[in-house]
């Protein structure tokens, strides 16, 4: 019975989403927004059981003194000063919106920029030329490497100047990108697209039932 | 099988030298001669009275519009724009919207001045007229009859899609009931996800945990879901090897379904006692403060293998570069396209695109689920062979193919 009335409900709420996409009529509109915001609902009673979590994990951390423990006092910190700050006062608070400007922006943003670094690493390894893909691998990198970068066009030219092929740096480029390139990531596409299709029907249809957790 | 390689690399190389050539050999594309903005009209000229003027009820639409159709005029017509006048209920007529130019109001598909009247008054009629502007005098249609705009509860422009998705479903539902029959279905080999058993292995040998990330995706992606899936057969395995499960989530509703799914596993596996809440926990909604959070995580518990399965955005590659580091054994999978080269570079498996839907079914072995991936593979099967036929019958002329599927896209 645990799982009986979530899979009717599941199959019952699909079959009309479906549905709502072929109906233009403003009906199908309203039941398509109302099951949608309905939805959110759950949100914010989950986002409160989420807090508790956080402060239990990092609580036991404190009091097991796991590795580095320390930075859960910082957890803390941060979670009671935005509440404290940010439940009276509102998010268009000073202090706030100063706070998420000039502490969690900047933050996020050193996060991302270690991207850069990471890229270089990868592509290391990527491009070593040890196998035949990887050294394909690599002249293609290369190619369009030349193709993006102002002083391309001179080195393309250097390396090319025997080839028919001279002044052609951002012209491969874009050939590389939009024809083996687009027609393996469109192939992906489809594939990625068929099998969320394969996969909502398995749920829709209750076959796959696995998400709904124990019990009968 | 090695002559075989090289000539598959060699014929490779041989059609994009090929192509490459005619690619760059092409003269760029001779630029059509604009249209002149506004026809030069003689000032003595009077605009040509718009002929054939229909309202009609928008079809396919929610009810909130009629579309007024007239016959294009002649190139010496006269006429450098129009106005669409509109009656309530058979009051008077006034004019609706700005003046539009010829440019605005010509429908390439159906070589037809279109206009669409979106600012109705609803259960109401309306009739209209439109008034061509010449350049000194304007010329008048007769009046419309007049039209009510109605709601459609079915887009008739969506029969391909709905006829597509009807063959798509009956190839999978008829392919579970094929296996539900005992037939052995074959499925093709998924190193990755072969790779699953080893990686479990490995971190029970060494004493280290495991780390499952379901990615940033919500409880409503499908990718997140799948994920959930094979987290419950990494479960399973983990509760047979009493290995450690960390599972740090950006989502407190999947984190909620993840806890309830796990505990599932260990359950069904007859291990309950070691079935520990705390492992599956809520770090933080935020992308990059997530991705901080399981980098730490990794860096101070050093797990031994680290599963990326789900919707991955730019911290992709931050997580696996850092799993990288720690020498973890690394089984990623993700439909995002964009992060796949990321994950290939940096993990030691990586699923691809739909590989992450047929994990769970691989996995599990379940004959339904396997019914389930063969109506897949036919349907995929089925775009592939209109695929080609399309280009087929295109290079000969004949384009049926291509203009319905224009009408699905």
């Amino acid at each position: 019975m645990k799982r009986l009335i979530p899979l009717v409900l599941c199959f019952i709420f699909g079959i009309v989403m479906i549905a709502t996409q072929f109906s233009p009529h403003p009906i199908s509109k309203r039941v398509y927004e109302e099951v949608v915001n309905g939805a959110l609902i759950i949100s914010p009673f989950a986002l409160v059981l989420a807090t508790v979590t956080l402060i239990q994990t990092h609580a036991t951390r404190i009091l097991r003194r796991s590795d580095h423990w320390q930075y859960s006092f910082v957890v803390f910190a941060g979670l009671i000063t935005m509440v404290v700050i940010g439940v009276p006062f509102g998010p268009k608070n000073t202090v706030f919106e100063w706070l998420y400007n000039n502490v969690q922006v900047p933050m996020d943003a050193t996060m991302f920029s270690l991207l850069a670094f990471f890229i270089a690493s990868a592509a290391y390894r990527a491009f070593r030329a040890r196998t035949t893909e990887a050294t394909l691998l690599l002249v293609t990198a290369l190619i369009v490497m030349l193709g993006n970068v102002p002083v391309g066009n001179l080195v393309w030219n250097k390396l090319m100047s025997w080839t028919p092929w001279v002044d052609q740096a951002s012209a491969a480029r874009e050939w590389i990108l939009y024809n083996p390139n687009l027609s393996a990531r469109r192939g992906i596409i489809l594939g990625v697209s068929l099998g969320v299709i394969s996969q909502s029907v398995r749920i829709i249809l209750g076959i796959e039932r696995s998400y709904l957790g124990g019990g009968d | 099988m090695k002559q075989k390689k090289i000539v598959l690399w060699i014929m490779v190389c041989m059609v994009m030298f090929i192509s490459g050539t005619i690619a760059f050999s092409q003269e760029p594309a001779p630029i059509p001669p604009s249209e002149p903005e506004e026809a030069e009209v003689p000032p003595s000229v009077d605009p040509d009275v718009p002929s054939n003027v229909t309202a009609k009820d928008t079809p396919n639409d929610d009810g909130t519009s009629i579309t007024v159709t007239w016959d294009i005029p002649p190139e010496d017509s006269g006429v450098v724009g129009y106005k669409i006048l509109r009656n309530t209920n058979g009051g008077d007529f006034e004019e609706i919207g700005e003046q539009l130019t010829p440019l605005d109001t010509y429908d390439k598909r159906e070589k037809i001045n279109k206009y669409k009247d979106s600012k109705i008054v609803k259960d109401t009629s309306h009739a209209y007229i439109v008034r061509a502007i010449g350049a000194n005098t304007t010329a008048e249609s007769q009046q419309t009859a007049a039209v009510m705009a109605k709601a459609q509860w079915f887009h008739t422009g969506e029969i391909p899609l709905f006829i597509s998705m009807l063959i798509f479903c009956a190839a999978i539902v008829g392919n579970v009931y094929y296996a539900k029959g005992g037939k052995d279905i074959f499925v093709r080999r998924i190193p990755g996800l072969e790779a699953v058993d080893e990686a479990i292995g490995r971190a029970t040998e060494m004493g280290r945990s495991i780390l499952y990330s379901t990615g940033l995706g919500g409880v409503s992606d499908v990718a997140t879901i799948a994920s959930m899936t094979i987290l419950g057969q990494v479960a399973r395995r983990t509760a047979d090897y009493e290995t450690p499960l960390r599972v740090p989530c950006k989502d407190p509703i999947v984190m909620n379904v993840l806890r309830e799914m796990v505990k599932s596993s260990y359950l069904d596996e007859g291990r309950p006692d070691i079935y520990n809440e705390d492992n599956i926990f809520f770090i933080t909604e935020s992308q990059f403060a997530y991705a901080a959070g399981v980098d730490g995580i990794m860096l101070r518990e050093k797990p031994a293998a680290i599963f990326l399965q789900g919707t991955f955005y730019a911290e992709s590659l931050i997580l696996a570069e850092t799993g990288n580091s720690i020498g973890a054994i690394q089984i990623a999978g993700t439909d995002s396209e964009h992060q796949l080269p990321f994950f290939i570079a940096a993990c030691d498996y990586t699923l691809i695109g739909e590989e992450l839907y047929a994990a769970s079914t691989y996995l599990s072995r379940e004959p339904m689920l396997l019914g389930s991936l063969r109506g897949q593979d036919l349907g995929k099967l089925l775009i592939f062979v209109t695929m080609i036929a399309g280009v087929v019958l295109e290079l000969i002329g004949i384009n049926w193919i291509t203009t319905l599927l224009q009408r699905v896209s």
